[in-house]
């Protein structure tokens, strides 16, 4: 899976100057994709998420339209599932487990400490557009909790320093 | 240089031992060996399911694998100083890990390949009696191979525990121009990874496993739903599948069988309720995860309306071992109605974590104390939760609790997928109970009342109850009792009827920690 969000701090954000036409290209290439495949609908989300690193809601109509569903119905699957999101992540992602085995492990001080750290809460993004931090409910690595996944990388047995570490690396304040 | 004339070095690309660096060691011998002039053939096996030991690497030689435990890639230049390549002792040495307690008296069959294997590799799923089940399966009559699987007394493994058997009985049974397999690999329970090892370790045994479920009930299309958050399974997946295809084990005329069978991945969206059947069938669909009333079940009128075997990736992956070694001799492990072994799943705060194969009636205490070593952090076990977010409670008193399907109803528990996770004594079991009605409110997925409302106003006793004057708390306390009973007998599944289970336990067992100040 690949992204194609700019990680870099100076980048453009190209998701704000994306183009209608690139967006229906966008749609029609995962429609495609999925051929006469039947019940479509969320692995068409999942291209469109990969591909932009978000579902934009301009997209939504077009995939109704693809499908001959309403933009409700569309729209009720997108807001149902925690992985899909409608508007970009930060140029980071910081997701931390949340679930039993990792509490057992101190876990919770993990998500005190980023929260802190970041001065946002779960589900959201810090104010530089930086690091959008992230809670997940088991990342099935807790035998080697606590676990966090960051920018897509399963780390196990994270501890501040190792959350210090990362931050620091992103250039986020102390 | 030939392949055969280098030396095979295993380190596990299992997402668990790369979350711990294994990517970096498999760099650094790569590296290091090369610079010294004596290149290695690295196989990217499974995970054993020792993470305590992880970064695991094993060494072929001669006498056999020898294993070298918590290795760094920082650790590398010394290791291969210490004779890594022939098997020479150093202080990272285990020797044959098969061999070692951890292992030795375990009880492997669903799980035999595991961290043996190349995952890459259907030669070497071969050789190690891989497809033998097919074989068998190709050779018997669909009523045959489902009357194995009853004889097995197989129940699934996600959780519910149903006979496997009837479940394909039922769909056997039906006529219907298309029946499906639908894979249930959203595992979503924390301290559960044992379908994500096998995902990773050893994939061929999910595929085999679904094709003969397919040749038993008539389905010619297996679907395999896999939650977002196992990304290393996926590719792991996708390049066994792929594997597969070309060489005939899956697709049209399979093995010149005359009989048909694939399989299509879909990945989950992180929705924990999708783990449920009924609710991962909507999803597969493409809808809302949101559960379908019973009657009518999935194996009358499942996927896309038609007979559907809905069963988790541990059971399917148990199904070539049946078929293989007979229903006898699975059914001769266990005990009572529960029949053959379970990878339990030993997680949270303990020492030597990992996947532990028994038959079931192991005890609590064996798998904590025996395998588990205690506690990671050193302080005093004081509960463990058996079978994810919506298991029970136990604390020590109660560790002689055999484990198996009925022991653990009989304490108003649950064995779930078999996940046990572990707390020390710091633990506060008021904030247990309440991220248990908390984690219900965030994942429920709002079809009915009890668990919808139901987990929002239970958060909102557990506050007060922890707040309130001595006057007020016996109310609530007894109020969330009663609350526990609608939701339990109300809800449409079991997100909102089993949550009742951890709060119950927590105030039954716990008491002392449902006092103010108990919660920040």
């Amino acid at each position: 899976m690949q992204r194609v969000l700019p990680r870099g701090a100076s980048a453009p954000r190209a998701w704000h100057v994306m183009s209608a036409a690139n967006l229906e290209r966008c749609v029609a290439t995962a429609v495609a994709r999925m051929g006469g495949e039947p019940g479509p609908l969320i692995e068409i989300l999942h291209s469109v998420q990969n591909e932009l690193g978000f579902v934009p809601p301009e997209a939504v109509p077009l995939i109704a339209d693809a499908l001959n569903l309403s933009r409700a119905e569309v729209h009720g699957v997108i807001s149902f599932y925690h992985h899909f999101r409608d508007r970009p992540a930060g140029q980071h992602t910081l997701k931390l487990c949340r679930a039993e085995a990792c509490q057992a492990m101190n876990g919770n001080v993990l998500a005190e400490f980023a929260k802190r750290r970041l001065q946002v809460d779960f589900g959201k993004t810090s104010d530089d557009g930086k690091v959008t931090l992230e809670a997940v409910y088991c990342l099935g690595n807790c035998a080697c909790a606590p676990s966090a996944m960051i920018d897509g990388q399963l780390r196990g047995r994270v501890d501040e320093a190792m959350l210090s570490n990362c931050l620091d690396g992103w250039g986020v304040r102390e | 240089m030939n392949s055969r004339t280098l030396t095979t070095v295993y380190v596990p690309g299992d997402a668990g031992a790369v979350s711990l660096g294994a990517d970096a060691v498999a760099a650094a011998l790569e590296r290091e060996c090369r610079a010294r002039g004596t290149p290695i053939r690295i196989v990217r096996n499974g995970s054993r399911g020792a993470y305590w030991l992880e970064t695991l690497v094993e060494v072929k030689t001669p006498a056999g694998r020898v294993a070298y435990g918590n290795v760094q890639s920082s650790e590398v230049p010394s290791l291969l100083d210490a004779g890594l390549l022939t098997g020479a002792k150093s202080s990272w040495w285990l020797g044959n890990i098969e061999k070692h307690e951890w292992f030795q008296s375990q009880q492997r069959l669903t799980s035999t390949r595991l961290g043996v294997v190349d995952p890459t590799d259907i030669d070497d799923y071969i050789v190690h009696a891989g497809y033998s089940g097919l074989s068998s399966a190709l050779s018997m009559q669909p009523q045959d191979i489902v009357r194995a699987i009853t004889d097995s007394g197989l129940r699934g493994r996600g959780g519910a525990a149903f006979p496997t058997g009837i479940k394909w009985q039922t769909v056997h049974d039906q006529p219907a121009a298309q029946k499906y397999i639908a894979c249930n690999a959203d595992e979503g329970d924390s301290g559960t990874f044992s379908d994500r090892m096998l995902l990773e370790g050893d994939p061929f045994a999910l595929i085999e496993g679904m094709t003969i479920a397919g040749l038993a009930v008539g389905a010619t299309r297996g679907y395999i739903y896999l939650r977002v958050e196992y990304p290393h399974a996926a590719r792991a997946l996708a390049r066994a599948l792929h594997v597969a295809r070309e060489r005939g084990y899956l697709g049209a005329d399979i093995r010149q069988s005359g009989r048909d069978f694939d399989i299509s991945v879909r990945m989950g969206a992180g929705a924990y309720i999708c783990g449920e059947e009924t609710s991962m069938l909507e999803s597969l669909e493409g809808r809302r995860g949101e559960v379908r009333v019973r009657p009518p079940l999935p194996a009358i009128k499942g996927l896309f309306g038609q007979p559907t075997v809905v069963n988790n990736v541990v059971t399917l992956a148990t199904v070539p071992t049946i078929l293989s070694l007979g229903a006898a001799h699975y059914r001769d492990f266990g005990q009572g109605k529960s029949r053959g072994t379970v990878p339990f799943q030993l997680a949270g705060n303990v020492k030597r974590g990992g996947l532990v194969e028994r038959a079931f009636g192991l005890t609590v205490r064996e798998l904590v104390y025996d395998y588990g070593g205690g506690t990671a952090s050193g302080r005093p076990v004081r509960a463990v939760q058996i079978g994810g977010p919506l298991g029970a409670y136990l604390p020590e008193s109660q560790f002689d609790t055999p484990l198996d399907y009925e022991a653990l109803a009989a304490r108003d528990g649950l064995l779930g997928h078999g996940g046990v996770v572990v707390f020390d004594d710091t633990v506060d079991m008021a904030r247990m109970a309440r991220y248990a009605l908390e984690f219900c409110a965030i994942e429920s997925c709002g079809k009915c009342t009890p668990c919808r409302v139901g987990s929002t106003r239970g958060v909102e006793l557990v506050d007060r109850i922890l707040t309130s004057s001595n006057g007020s708390r016996a109310g609530d306390l007894a109020l969330l009792d009663e609350l526990c009973d609608t939701m339990a007998s109300g809800s449409l599944c079991g997100l909102g009827g089993l949550t009742p289970y951890p709060v119950r336990s927590a105030l039954k067992h716990f008491r002392e920690d449902f006092h103010s100040s108990g919660v920040g």
